[in-house]
């Protein structure tokens, strides 16, 4: 079993961006797939605090101060970039603008619930950021995370245990294992696997059950 | 002649109440009114509210203003981040209350507020911890929750440009919240990179109009950011 690397992951999200696509990529692996996007395909990033058509990370000694992505890292803007505040920002997204979110998760249960914000309802003080806001308002969110947990729980589940982010959001999910479309009635199909993975395998390290596609 | 243009801090930070909302500007250090945080330290208006996105960092700015017992109270979206570690002990140790909003919704609270509109139904935090309370209603089949409007007393905002009207500009990622927080609140004060005369700054250029300004002071922030 070869499962995907980081860096695959997020080429394997890229991949399936299509030209013309106005993208918000969460924080980690997701930022990660800005990366393998071929420069020639223009997809559109958005950024929560106020960014269109954002670029990469600027040359050491090229770093504005005044340009930064919502994990408050340096960055650049293309060519048609534009910037706006914080309200106009949420707008898009809760207004369905945004053709794509991805973020990355605690766990995905079959039924689209995303849970990735807070690790315990205990957790009195978590950082919620614009998860929940980009979970309901984008048109799709995609999810790439470890299949498992460290200690090897199943992050594809049949019921969130950890606090929901929002309720029947997410329509496929990337792992290091495979790539699963969330199918409503259904639940997880599998859409593709990592070199060397078989079903079953994938279903042993599963929570929920998974399905062939067709 | 309307003059809004104020020359010192205490000028700026006159009859700043104790027990104030005040909403603050900035995501992370972008777009954050350094300065104005530190006069409010200086003036020394007490049992505050602080509305911003971020909990503070370090211990100088939102951070110190807290650390001094100055807060009664943070409404945010993201407390936790790297250096908050002043929050975290005021936390833990029960001396801050502390009110978590999504991210989207504060901003729109805060919009809601200063466009008169007292409350509203969205689609954020449906089914989540964030919604417990607080009333839901199907719409047109899909579930909402009931946010209200989030008015300031105070607005602390950093801005580009800014001319004796107040009209603001601001610069790049710096504008964020800024621009909801001055329609937000009773007083609102900015600190500008630039001042400009009246007429100088295009009227097609301009993002904050001059009536949701009441005070502008000009801090040079260094040639990092210029």
């Amino acid at each position: 079993m070869k499962p995907f690397s980081r860096a695959e992951m997020a080429a394997r999200v890229a991949r399936d961006i299509p030209e013309g696509w106005y993208v918000n990529l969460g924080i980690g692996i997701p930022t990660m797939v800005a990366d393998h996007v071929p420069a020639e395909r223009e997809v559109i990033l958005h950024s929560e605090n106020g960014i269109l058509g954002m670029g990469p990370a600027p040359p050491p000694g090229k770093v504005d101060p005044w340009l930064v992505n919502a994990g408050k890292q340096p960055v650049t803007l293309r060519p048609g970039g534009s910037f706006f505040h914080h309200a106009d920002s949420f707008a898009m997204i809760r207004g369905g603008h945004l053709d794509l979110c991805v973020l990355g998760a605690f766990e995905v249960a079959e039924n689209g619930d995303i849970a990735n914000w807070a690790t315990s309802e205990n957790d009195t003080a978590p950082a919620v950021g614009g998860a929940m806001d980009l979970a309901a308002g984008a048109k799709r969110l995609w999810v790439v995370m470890e299949h498992t947990t460290k200690d090897g729980r199943p992050k594809l589940v049949e019921k969130c245990s950890y606090p929901l982010t929002a309720l029947g959001a997410v329509s496929r999910v990337y792992t290091n294992l495979g790539v699963f479309d969330v199918v409503k009635g259904r639940g997880f199909v599998v859409v593709d696997m990592a070199p060397g993975v078989t079903f079953e395998a994938l279903q042993e390290r599963s929570g929920a059950k998974l399905h062939l596609p067709g | 002649m309307i003059n809004k243009i104020v020359r010192t801090m205490a000028e700026a930070m006159a009859g700043i109440k104790d027990g104030s909302t005040v909403l603050i500007g900035g995501f992370g250090a972008v777009g954050q009114p350094d300065a104005l945080i530190e006069g409010l330290i200086e003036q020394g208006a007490k049992d505050l509210v602080c509305v911003a996105n971020n909990a503070g960092t370090g211990r100088t700015g939102l951070a110190r203003l807290m650390e001094l017992g100055r807060v009664r109270k943070i409404i945010c979206s993201f407390p936790r981040s790297a250096g908050s570690v002043v929050f975290e002990e005021l936390y833990r140790a029960g001396r801050i209350e502390l009110e978590i909003v999504p991210q989207g919704t504060l901003a729109e609270r805060m919009r809601a507020a200063g466009a008169g509109i007292p409350a509203f139904y969205t689609p954020t935090g449906v089914g989540t911890l964030l919604a417990q309370g607080k009333e839901v209603r199907e719409i047109d089949g899909r579930l909402y929750v009931l946010e209200r409007a989030l008015k300031g007393d105070v607005a602390l905002i950093e801005a580009w440009e800014g001319d004796r009207w107040g009209n603001l500009t601001y610069r790049e990622s710096g504008r964020n919240f800024n621009p909801v927080m001055a329609m937000a609140a009773e007083l609102t004060i900015a600190q500008v990179m630039h001042l400009r005369e009246l007429g100088e700054i295009n009227p097609d250029h301009v993002v904050t109009p001059g009536i949701f300004v009441d005070r502008v002071i000009r801090v040079d922030r260094g040639p990092e950011w210029a």
